[in-house]
């Protein structure tokens, strides 16, 4: 079983950044890719730096502490190319201008 | 004629004498060769000129020849000197210094000069001509910004001049007799899209306007029209044409129409007279362009060696205007008289091409705002190619797969560089005899893309295919989203008057960037337009959305900043007070006498900020460190200079800049050195009666001794020597570059010429582009109290609690 959760209004992602939201004891990274809203847990695969505060580079983002990349569709980790990693990502939608998580 | 060798002298050191001189010298070494140049500079590429102007390359970069060279070729040089007689009986040239130099072959190569159209008063002063390097650097010393220019002549030249004058800061206004720009190359459609693009880049245009006057008293004010207006100006260039410089030619006897006549043997009416280039007329055609000067060179050399055999009929005219985002080509008769128009136009992207084909054969081609396949039409026009397979997909060639195909289907004998004449095959022979590896290897060897370098590419895509071991070197680009180099972009950015990241990304990128090129791009466009830009927090590290340098357990350092390393006990209190509101794990004294504050949250950042009411100490970012500081004067029994109150003014100066990586500075009172200022970006060493200001020194991955960047009296000259180097550094180095990287790569001696030792005009631009930045400058951490959006420092949670909608997952 899992919930929609209601987290906040488009306009609190600005463009191509990343928020973290904070639900129970977990922390899920939101991105805001301008067309579209992705979610994965806000913990890189590396050393567990926050994902919400990278730069966003298409549909990746880049960890702000050891530049790992990881793929914000699928969760998988792109760059060092030979790891295998992969965080959880989340669905999520929009409606009436309100962010929804499936957590 | 003495021991079998003969003397030869040459007048003129420009592009076509000096090409000559290479083509003789590879024929034969029988010659005793005296150059006379007027101009004080060895032989430099003139087409290139207006990107001195713009800044794009220095002077040094557009050296063909240099001094080295005469030396090695036995070369008398005599610089400075100009021809002013010839005696075609008695075989002598005499100098304007008086000096008489006897010869028993003559070279003419004396080109043209700015032609004087009818307008009274071109002698006032801040009236200028544009072409040679000393009236580039007049012109660069009063360009600035703000300063009003008038081009007079809406040629290549103009246009060219115009653009330069722009990008100093100018505003710029380009007045034409005719009724559309670049006549003689364009016709009145190009025409037209050409003056939307001079305008969409800020230059105003004005056609059809006829100057009778320059107004003013002794210096320039404006330019008067034949219906009576007045345009004011601070600067006028007159670019309206050139004329060959003939005077030694009627001298010596020679028969001169508009040019020195030659033959097809490039022989002039005297056997032992012969010219070259700009000045001479064949066929009834004097040449303006280097082609042509490249192309008579060597069959002249063949001539004037003895070996006489090889004709010069004449070239194929092409144009290329060398301004970064307008691109425009002409070559050949494009008239559409007795000739079949090919046309296409896109008037929203500013596209122009006009193809003219006659008897099945292209004899012209125009091309406006897309000169991709100008190659291509040079190549048939060069080679008569008949068209009749090709007619129907003229102006879009099939698909072109690749590079390394479309190089596969010219043939050897394509001329690859236009300017000098160099083919495919030529230069894929040089590659193998020499082992050539490198673009300047081959530009040494072969002299392809020494003209106007728009071959540079194709250059390099053959190099890349041909040579075994090629080496990209020199301009690496700034990452794969945006290919070009850091220099390309910055021109880019400014040309095109783009301000902001995502724009650059859409328009030359691959539309999304990554971590490396959107710094990059955000610090450039902040540089480039001092602060008045659209700034895109997305695009910078998380470190400057929040302004606190981020830790491995994702918590955040803050340092705030205490100038000059000088503070109070109420300072202190206060400091101490939020360490221990805020449960700081650690409180750090830092190297650099600052203190830092360890392991806070990003949701208390904007409190601490707050309580400390201190300004940001930038500790996290590529900008302004702090200025470490020793006691100086004030206390220290050794001071010789108050190092503390000029570190302090140092810091106040710089504070809340970005720049290309961090800068650290220190000042220190006396030689001494406590506070290690050899060892800083930037450093001012006190000692009796001034300073020595010093900067790249590195104390950190290198360690490096700062290099001296000039000695001066007093503080204030101490504190502009390095505010100058600050901008320069500024604006030349690249992103993540050191100072220390930066000065080892452009040398201290450049660094000197172009901040120090630079024109006032240069120095002044500098400050006030400074100044500007300064101006719109502002304390980071006032951002916690107004955030540049609302959740900048806070983390989302659910709007209300429990779930509204249960599903099965």
């Amino acid at each position: 079983m899992s919930a929609w959760i209601r987290i906040a209004t488009c306009d609190s992602i600005p463009p191509r950044e990343g928020r973290a939201a904070v639900i129970g004891d977990r922390q899920i990274a939101i991105f805001n890719l301008g067309d579209r809203f992705l979610a994965v847990d806000n913990e890189c695969p590396h050393q567990s730096g926050p994902l919400c505060d990278g730069i966003v580079a298409g549909d990746a983002v880049v960890c702000p502490l050891h530049q790992w990349k990881v793929n914000l569709e699928t969760g998988a980790v792109a760059r060092p190319a030979d790891k295998q990693e992969c965080i959880r990502t989340y669905a999520i939608r929009v409606d009436e201008g309100v962010i929804s998580i499936e957590a | 004629m003495n021991n079998g060798t003969q003397r030869l002298v040459v007048v003129g050191n420009g592009m076509a004498g000096i090409a000559c001189v290479e083509q003789i010298l590879k024929h034969s070494p029988k010659f005793e060769i005296t150059v006379f140049g007027d101009e004080t500079h060895v032989n430099y590429n003139r087409i290139l000129l207006s990107s001195v102007l713009a800044g794009e390359r220095t002077a040094d970069e557009i050296t063909l020849n240099p001094l080295e060279w005469y030396l090695r070729n036995d070369i008398q040089l005599r610089l400075g000197v100009r021809v002013v007689d010839v005696n075609p009986e008695e075989k002598f040239v005499t100098g304007d210094d008086g000096s008489v130099t006897p010869y028993d072959t003559l070279l003419l190569a004396t080109g043209s000069s700015a032609f004087k159209p009818p307008i009274q008063g071109l002698d006032k002063q801040n009236v200028f001509a544009f072409r040679t390097l000393d009236d580039t650097r007049d012109l660069l010393e009063r360009a600035s910004p703000g300063v009003k220019a008038i081009v007079i002549g809406g040629g290549l030249l103009g246009l060219e001049a115009a653009r330069g004058l722009q990008v100093r800061g100018c505003d710029v206004t380009v007045v034409h007799l005719m009724a559309t720009l670049m006549e003689r190359q364009l016709d009145p459609d190009a025409g037209n899209y050409l003056t939307g693009k001079m305008e969409e880049l800020g230059v105003r245009v004005l056609l059809r306007r006829a100057t009778t006057a320059i107004v003013g008293d002794e210096r320039a004010e404006g330019i008067a029209f034949d219906d009576g207006t007045v345009l004011e100006g601070d600067l006028v260039v007159v670019a309206a044409g050139i004329r060959p410089n003939v005077e030694l030619g009627y001298k010596a006897g020679l028969h001169v129409n508009r040019g020195i006549v030659v033959n097809d043997y490039m022989e002039t009416s005297d056997p032992d007279i012969f010219a070259v280039g700009e000045c001479v007329e064949h066929r009834g055609t004097c040449y303006g362009l280097v082609a042509p000067l490249i192309e008579q060179g060597k069959v002249l050399a063949a001539t004037i060696t003895g070996n006489k055999g090889p004709t010069y009929t004449g070239t194929v005219l092409a144009t290329k205007l060398k301004i970064m985002g307008v691109d425009v080509f002409s070559a050949g008769d494009w008239s559409e008289q007795h000739a079949d128009p090919v046309r296409f136009e896109d008037r929203a992207l500013g596209i122009y091409k006009k193809l003219t084909v006659r008897d099945g054969k292209l004899v012209g081609a125009i091309l406006v705002g897309d000169t991709s396949d100008s190659h291509r039409y040079m190549d048939w026009l060069r080679t008569g190619a008949d068209l009749a397979e090709k007619r129907a997909h003229l102006l879009f060639p099939p698909p072109a797969s690749d590079a390394g195909l479309d190089l596969a289907e010219m043939a050897d004998t394509a001329t690859i560089c236009g300017c000098v004449g160099v083919t495919k095959g030529a230069i894929i022979e040089a590659i193998h005899e020499k082992g050539i590896s490198t673009m300047s290897q081959l530009k040494e060897t072969t002299r392809a893309s020494t003209g106007c370098g728009s071959c540079t590419s194709l250059c390099q895509n053959i190099l890349r295919a041909v040579a075994p071991d090629f080496e990209e070197e020199g301009k690496k680009v700034l990452c794969g989203c945006v290919p070009f180099s850091q220099d390309n972009l910055r021109e880019i950015l400014r040309s095109q008057k783009l301000k902001s990241v995502q724009e650059v990304l859409d328009i030359y990128g691959n539309g999304s960037g990554c971590e490396i090129c959107k710094p990059a791009l955000s610090y450039m466009l902040d540089m480039i337009w001092c602060g008045d830009h659209d700034e895109d927090r997305s695009a910078r590290f998380i470190n400057d959305r929040v302004h606190a340098n981020i830790q491995k357990d994702g918590t955040f350092s803050v340092i705030p900043r205490i100038h000059g390393g000088v503070t109070s006990p109420a300072q202190l209190r206060r400091i101490a007070d939020v360490a221990d509101k805020y449960n700081v794990p650690m409180v750090k004294i830092t190297g650099s006498q600052r203190i830092d504050l360890l392991g806070i949250k990003k949701e208390d950042l904007p409190k601490v900020w707050a309580d400390l009411g201190m300004m940001s100490g930038q500790a996290y970012t590529k900008g302004v460190r702090m200025v470490k500081t020793c006691v100086g004067t004030e206390f220290c029994r050794f001071g010789t200079q108050d190092s503390t109150s000029a570190g302090v003014e140092m810091e106040h100066r710089f504070e809340n800049l970005f720049t290309p990586h961090k800068v650290k500075m220190a000042t220190v009172g006396c030689p001494r050195n406590c506070a290690e200022a050899t060892v800083k970006d930037i450093g001012l060493v006190g000692q009796e009666g001034g300073w020595q200001v010093v900067v790249g020194g590195a104390a950190g991955k290198s360690v490096r001794k700062a290099d001296l960047l000039m000695t001066v009296e007093t503080t204030e000259q101490a504190l502009e020597a390095a505010e100058l180097f600050f901008q320069y550094y500024r604006e030349q180095a690249n992103y993540l570059e050191r100072t220390y990287d930066f000065v080892e790569r452009v040398g201290i001696d450049k660094v000197r010429k172009e901040t120090v030792y630079a024109p006032e005009a240069t120095k002044r631009a500098l400050l006030d582009r400074l100044q500007k930045s300064k101006a719109a400058s502002k304390d980071a951490w006032l951002e916690g109290q107004s955030p540049v959006n609302p959740t900048q420092f806070i983390r989302l949670r659910p709007i209300e609690s429990g779930p509204i909608e249960t599903v099965l997952s």
